[in-house]
């Protein structure tokens, strides 16, 4: 048997050539090697079928893994699950709940489930971080989608996990609940839980990640810090408004790849921020040559989500 | 052990029996104490004692079972196939329990409210015929062994079935007619001896017969064969039930 592995600079989940093959032959997941640092907010991202609810329902204990290991604070998923499973809460993509339940007796439910003792104070406190403490005693039938939503994060936060797996925690629900489940999970953040979280709103993994992996076709192909990743991978442009119009652009400026505007009144202008030289300097120099002016300019950089569409069409 | 998982469990099922306590208890007593006034009071005054007993009386410990097994099959398999179906079984699956303490949680509130069905409808037949319990320990035991086999075997059901067609086809199409053809309105000895051999085939016989030997000291086969047959139909669940977890059938696949 494996010793544990304790320390905080050790993963809190070391996932390892993990495979799954479902019955009918579909591969979901490919030798997947994964490591999620303790306390940070993982944001797991890719298409639809792309494999990460089946990684999540393995280290979850859901379904069974085909091979590989993974280790959860330094135990073995499958043969010391107990100790695995007491430190993990899910909140799955779906809206599953004990319909004809009441919200607090569900989460009593829950949190007696992951073997602990009966709490009132610490359910109360998580009903209120959820705003649902006035529906305590509602019965789920009761309460609209993003109540539902609520309430499964509030059931996963019961029994006090370390890991918590957010699997597209705001999918169909308000701008004003998305918000509030950002705070929720800075809070947690705070409180050193480590998060991961899938989700198909890009901005919410740039608005919150620490780190961003992109799975597709069952395989990782890329797991980076997010500020890193957008400032390798993310492009930059200049964008400058022309002060008469242009019909077309000079061939002196042709090594800029320019790219004029229909209404011949904006020059955008691709560079790569990782580049030594950014070129701007000699666009606008011979720009001046040209006798082109311009009486405003803007940048703007690509976002998450264009990296994210970039890196799965190459992998395609 | 997690404790806490199988309370929880089991004060989860238990609140659901309640919610529903006209579907879970009132049905079932109900419907059987139909069975007492047809057959017991209206035709039974008609039929004659059978091995010195009234045949309303003799009846009871036969619709007590009939009662008991189809309660049993039709409360665990709904109690695991519910979450299956409506997806909450991922908490299930993924809270720190063995399959022993699943089993413990819905197996055991399953065949508490079986227990207390097969409890009310005795206490019903009171009102209508004389009946006397020779061994009452020997009732309990068969009574509770029934419901836990049967409660099993349902969890079993309630895991396999992908449909609610499934999870009905069974009781009808299986444990209903065994049930009836296992000696509940009648004895096995009056049926010709051909058919008493075809009879021996059936398992519910042997659980008719050791109950009813419990109230009245008349049985069809010897109450040490009922119990291990009884005992046996336990163990092979069980062992169904732990192979169900262990390889992750129709549950974690």
């Amino acid at each position: 048997m494996e010793r544990r592995i304790i320390g905080r600079m050790h993963p809190v989940i070391s996932i390892k050539g993990l495979t799954k093959t479902y019955a009918g032959g579909f591969e979901a997941l490919k030798s997947v090697d994964l490591d999620i640092r303790r306390g940070e907010i993982f944001g797991l991202l890719g298409p639809n079928g792309a494999g990460k609810t089946t990684l999540i329902n393995i280290v979850c204990g859901i379904v069974n893994p085909s091979g590989g290991t993974v280790h959860v604070d330094g135990y073995d998923i499958v043969s010391e699950f107990r100790r695995t499973r007491s430190r993990i809460g899910l909140v799955p993509q779906e809206l599953p709940t004990d319909t004809f339940e009441t919200v607090v007796n569900t989460l009593r439910f829950s949190r007696g489930m992951f073997g602990k003792g009966p709490d009132e104070a610490h359910i109360e406190h998580v009903l209120k971080i959820l705003s649902l403490w006035d529906k305590k005693d509602s019965p789920i039938m009761a309460l609209s989608g993003g109540m539902k939503r609520r309430v499964l994060i509030a059931k996963a936060l019961s029994h006090e996990p370390d890991v918590l797996f957010l699997d597209e925690p705001t999918a169909g629900v308000d701008v004003e609940l998305r918000q509030d489940m950002w705070n929720a999970v800075e809070l947690l953040r705070s409180q050193g839980v480590t998060v991961i979280l899938t989700t198909h709103y890009i901005e919410e993994a740039e608005q919150l990640a620490d780190r961003v992996g992109v799975i597709n076709h069952g395989e990782i192909i890329l797991v980076e810090e997010k500020n890193k990743l957008m400032r390798d991978l993310g492009k930059k442009q200049l964008m400058l408004h022309l002060y008469e119009e242009l019909e077309t652009v000079p061939d002196s400026l042709s090594r800029f790849a320019l790219e004029l505007s229909e209404d011949g009144r904006e020059l955008t202008y691709h560079y790569d921020t990782r580049g030594e030289h950014t070129g701007i300097t000699d666009l606008i120099h011979d720009l001046r040559g040209a006798g082109i002016r311009f009486n405003d300019l803007q940048t703007e950089q690509s976002s998450l989500e264009e990296i994210f569409v970039d890196l799965v069409n190459k992998d395609r | 052990m997690n404790f806490q998982a199988i309370k929880a469990i089991y004060r989860f099922e238990m609140a659901r029996m309640f919610r529903t306590v006209v579907q879970s208890i009132v049905a079932p007593v109900l419907s059987t104490s139909l069975y007492f006034v047809i057959f017991g009071a209206a035709i039974g005054s008609r039929i004659t004692e059978i091995d010195g007993v009234s045949y309303g009386a003799f009846i009871v410990p036969g619709l007590i079972m009939l009662s008991i097994m189809t309660e049993s099959i039709s409360n665990s398999s709904f109690a695991i196939y519910f979450p299956k179906f409506t997806g909450t079984i991922f908490e299930v699956l993924s809270a720190p329990v063995s399959w022993a303490e699943v089993v413990i949680g819905y197996v055991g509130a399953a065949a508490t409210k079986s227990v207390i069905i097969g409890t009310i409808i005795l206490f019903t037949a009171s009102f209508f015929v004389d009946i006397q319990i020779a061994h009452p320990v020997i009732m309990v035991t068969f009574l509770i062994l029934t419901c836990v086999s049967f409660c099993l075997f349902g969890f079993i059901l309630g895991i396999w079935a992908d449909g609610w067609e499934k999870l009905t086809i069974v009781p009808i199409l299986v444990i209903m007619p065994l049930t009836f053809l296992g000696g509940t309105f009648y004895s096995i000895s009056m049926l010709p001896p051909a058919w008493q051999t075809v009879s021996l085939f059936n398992p519910v016989v042997y659980l008719i017969s050791g109950f009813r030997w419990s109230f009245y000291e008349n049985a069809d086969v010897s109450v040490a064969l009922s119990l291990t047959m009884t005992v046996s139909f336990l163990l092979i669940c069980l062992a169904v039930v732990r192979w169900i977890f262990k390889t992750g059938y129709r549950l974690r696949n």
